[in-house]
């Protein structure tokens, strides 16, 4: 298949890049730019673990075309830290201990930030709902909404 | 975390992996990606048996990208291996077969090529002829005389048995006043590692093999690797920095590790493999799946006295670390109640289908689905309080199971206190509510060496340079349970450093001393006991040069009952801290005195006349309130208290961490996580149709921590965080009795049950009316 030219900006940084339109933007992401902090668990939009902020929306970067970002902002784990400051929400992960082996904990931090910057006042329900497409099989999650539920309080700075 | 006599010990101290994992720094095998690489794939059985006849793969050689095709016959030794290592006969799976599969899925053969995508297209090139041959999926029909052979010399497919057996167990039954006998059916679970199964092999022409890999215990796969490749242990060097989960499913050779080296080894270029989650699910392992047998008596108080239990587990095609998962749900289904009188008998059977596994819990939520479940009936049966009948006939610190174990501390009577309270303190439920409680036990690290290891079971090294920093080398693997910062935690507090001070090296076979890795609980307490002894020796040799220079930490000088200690980066006289010196300035000193040499301080640790089965024991009650909707059969979990007994706390967020995560884990054993097979397929290998716990179905998840301290462990440390995954799932089936009168005797839970039971319920007692 004829290759195509793709232009998009990932963490503020524009790219141009030639790929075969069947590839996924997480192939992108992950093979062609060389961030890896975003990972795969399932290729079938269940785990979450390839999450990241495409326009401000968490999406599953497996569920579509990299052809798809075409002209889009798309912010992955490594754009959430400014100059060596940590996000507050990844503060709030590392103070909760909010992830044990890690591997979704990308995924699950780009849903907690999308899903806050929706809604800066949650119950925690909704955090719940907020994180529902993302499968964590460490923690059991109560560490993820607590971490979750205090960023929204403002804790972390 | 009150009164806390510690420094770091108990204290809200973050996860040292906690930067790289939530900044996206971490890498796992996942993200390895080498120079030169090339990019592998497995071919897999459709066929849950056949013989291989004939594989030809010239036409994928051929296939433009493809670089090299391996199969068992042609590019392996056809070592057969196991984790078993002590006993030949079961060391009985090649990984890359050579002449007959035993699963669907089992690996055929493998292609390296320039991408995954061209690798892939390339199995298709590849012809096998077979020879299907009749297949038998489950224990009870793979027992049968008739029943198809699948390992040539096991009769009736029998793989391994066990029989555990103490006291005069047909004289107790005798004595007792009541006893029931119960049949179950305990379901498999699949791991379900968030990375799946993942390696990179780096062969190089001077013989030296480098393999990441993503797994439990670095030191097993370097050693299972050199055996078959016929390579020495020394030229192989496994790293598996940051591992993607792993929970009893990666300390086995798997198809990943074996196929990419062999590759690697034939094309002396790097070869990537990671499986896609599908295959993770059908060519990995699973929990055991088992059919329990269990007869108990009982005098009409409740005293326990006999039980026997017959147990038929579903083996799959090889031993594994199932052999094990045998002998600990033998074990483990006595816990953690004394009986004058237990026999156990197991038998592991072969079967067509993938081969089952250790999994956290490692035979006990089997164990305890079937035990705990039982003794609630058995308290409704006599009119009793269960709580009060568990307790009554429960373990007590220094209790000797006979031929087994000796209790050191244990907890679980406090532990019936708290969720007494519990329950109490909840008051009347809402009708479509009910409370289930479950008890248990479980092992601090195993004793056993079937593996034959020569080396010591844990060691560690800490190394102290100029500026006081400390370099810890342990052999341990953290897979996420967090064991990088307990062993850092219990290092900073022994040498009376800071944790900023020191840097922890794992998971690198060249640079780290063996360790058995992370299974059965063990590294807390055995790698534990390793890193103490290590840093005591290390700073025993800094306080040398303290007491040499004891001008500078006392005016008068020191005698010989005064103590030092460092706390804290402050070495000061014991009995009076505020003399002392800062921690840094002695390290200058004994540097100087050692001309220039660091302090390097070794521990080891070998359990040694500790029983048949562990040092120490962890024990737990856990209550759960579940909501049960009589229309659908669907379940929820409103609320849970586990009181729980691990000794001293050491990371006080691991632990809660491993607690809450435990509790996910068992829930959906209990009534979610159910794998169906069709002809020896499984129907549900994604995560769409395999369900597990997700963000809206957790419910609260509170501990009530029994203060217990275990003479065996580091700082009077025990289990935490597997044990956790034995009970939830009778718990789940007692509320269910406790809402309905209707006995689950299967697992997972699922609605259609509760349906078929309450139907079934309403049957019975409408003929009950007629008579």
């Amino acid at each position: 298949m004829e290759k195509q030219l793709l232009t998009l900006t990932v963490n503020g940084q524009p790219y141009e890049l030639y790929i075969n339109p069947k590839t996924l933007l997480v192939e992108v992401i992950r093979d062609h730019i060389g961030l890896t902090g975003t990972k795969r668990g399932c290729s079938t939009v269940s785990c979450g673990s390839c999450t990241v902020m495409l326009n401000g929306m968490a999406v599953k970067s497996c569920s579509i075309l990299a052809m798809q970002a075409e002209g889009a902002q798309v912010t992955t784990i490594e754009g959430l830290e400014k100059n060596g400051e940590l996000a507050p929400i990844q503060k709030a992960f590392i103070d909760h201990g909010a992830f044990q082996c890690g591997f979704c904990t990308s995924g699950m931090i780009m849903s907690a930030q999308a899903f806050l910057d929706e809604n800066s006042n949650p119950t925690e329900w909704e955090i719940r709902e907020g994180i529902e497409g993302n499968i964590c099989r460490c923690t059991g999650y109560n560490s993820i909404v607590r971490a979750i539920d205090a960023t929204a309080k403002g804790e972390y700075k | 975390m009150d009164n806390n006599k510690y420094s770091v010990i108990n204290t809200h101290v973050h996860n040292i992996d906690g930067f790289a994992k939530v900044t996206g720094r971490a890498t796992y095998t996942f993200d390895v990606t080498l120079p030169n690489m090339l990019y592998g794939k497995i071919l897999r059985s459709p066929h849950p048996h056949a013989k291989i006849l004939k594989i030809d793969y010239s036409k994928a050689l051929e296939f433009p990208g493809v670089v090299g095709v391996v199969t068992g016959k042609e590019d392996t030794l056809g070592v057969k291996q196991g984790i078993w290592r002590r006993y030949q006969d079961l060391c009985d799976e090649q990984v890359l077969t050579v002449d007959k599969v035993r699963y669907i899925g089992e690996p055929v053969a493998a292609v390296a090529a320039l991408t995954e995508d061209i690798a892939e297209q390339a199995l298709d090139l590849i012809e096998v002829d077979y020879e299907v041959l009749p297949a038998v999926y489950e224990p009870m029909e793979g027992i049968k005389k008739e029943a198809p052979e699948i390992h040539e010399g096991f009769e009736r497919n029998i793989n391994v048995t066990r029989h555990i057996e103490w006291g005069d167990t047909d004289a107790a039954f005798e004595e007792a006043e009541y006893v029931r006998e119960d049949w179950f059916k305990v379901g498999g679970q699949h791991h379900v590692s968030m990375e799946t199964r993942a390696a990179v092999s780096d062969y190089t022409p001077d013989g030296k093999l480098t393999i990441y890999h993503s797994n439990q215990s670095p030191y097993y796969l370097q050693a299972l690797m050199a055996g078959v490749l016929g390579m020495r242990e020394g030229d192989i060097r496994v790293i598996s920095r940051y591992v993607g989960g792993a929970f009893g499913g990666k300390f086995e050779l798997d198809g990943a590790i074996f196929c990419s080296a062999v590759l690697s080894k034939k094309l002396n270029r790097p070869v990537k493999i990671i499986y896609t989650r599908e295959e993770d699910f059908i060519a990995s392992k699973r929990r055991t799946p088992m059919f329990y047998y269990v007869r108990t008596g009982v005098k009409k108080d409740g005293t326990f006295l006999a039980r026997e239990a017959k147990v038929f587990t579903n083996g799959g095609a090889y031993t594994g670390m199932g052999a094990t998962a045998l002998y600990l749900t033998g074990f483990f289904h006595s816990f953690p109640y004394r009986w004058r009188g237990y026999r156990f008998d197991g038998y592991r059977v072969y079967t067509n289908t993938l081969p089952s596994t250790s999994m956290r819990g490692f035979g006990a939520p089997q164990a305890m689905f079937t035990s705990e479940q039982q003794i609630e009936w058995i308290a409704a049966d006599l009119g009793l309080d269960p709580i009060e009948m568990r307790r009554k006939n429960s373990h007590y610190p220094g209790y000797e199971v006979p031929g087994q174990a000796t209790i050191g501390s244990c907890g679980i009577d406090q532990c019936y206190d708290e969720i007494q309270k519990w329950i109490k303190d909840k008051g009347t439920l809402p009708d479509n509510r009910a409370i289930g409680i479950s008890a248990c036990g479980f092992m601090t690290g195993g004793i056993f060496n079937w593996f034959d290891t020569p080396y010591a079971f844990s060691a560690a090294m800490v190394t102290i340079n100029q500026d006081g920093t400390v370099e810890l080398h342990v052999g341990a693997q953290d897979m996420g349970q967090g064991s990088n910062t307990t062993l850092a935690i219990i290092c900073a507090e022994t040498l009376g450093v800071k944790m900023e001070d020191i840097k922890l090296h794992a998971s690198d076979t060249d640079h780290c001393p063996p360790d058995l890795g992370a299974w059965g609980s063990r590294q807390t307490l055995m790698t534990g006991n390793a890193v103490k002894m290590a840093a005591e020796d290390a700073k025993k040799q800094l306080l040398e040069f303290a007491y040499a220079h004891a001008h500078i930490v006392s005016k008068t000088g020191l005698n010989i009952v005064y103590d030092l200690d460092i706390k804290d980066r402050w070495v000061h006289n014991v009995a009076r801290p505020e003399r002392g010196v800062d921690y840094s300035e002695l390290v200058r000193i004994a540097l100087r005195g050692k001309e220039g040499q660091k302090i390097v301080g070794r521990g080891f640790y070998t359990p040694h006349r500790k029983g048949m089965i562990s040092p120490a024991y962890s024990y737990m009650l856990q209550g759960v309130e579940v909501e049960i909707d009589e229309e659908t059969g669907k379940i929820r979990l409103i609320d849970s208290l586990t009181a729980h007994d691990c000794g001293q706390p050491i990371n006080h967020l691991g632990l809660i961490g491993q607690l809450e995560g435990a509790f996910s884990m068992a829930a959906g054993y209990g009534y979610l996580e159910y794998m169906p097979f069709e002809d020896g397929m499984l129907m549900n290998p994604n995560l769409v149709d395999y369900h597990m716990i997700r963000a809206t179905e957790m419910p609260p998840t509170a501990v009530a921590e029994i203060d217990t301290y275990e003479p065996e462990g580091p700082y009077g440390a025990k289990e935490a965080g597997e044990g956790l995954t034995n009970p939830t799932a009778a718990a789940i089936g007692n509320a269910i009795f406790h809402r309905f009168g209707v006995q689950m005797k299967e697992n997972p839970i699922r609605p259609e049950m509760i349906l078929n039971a309450l139907k079934e319920k309403k049957e019975q007692e409408k003929a009950g009316k007629k008579k």
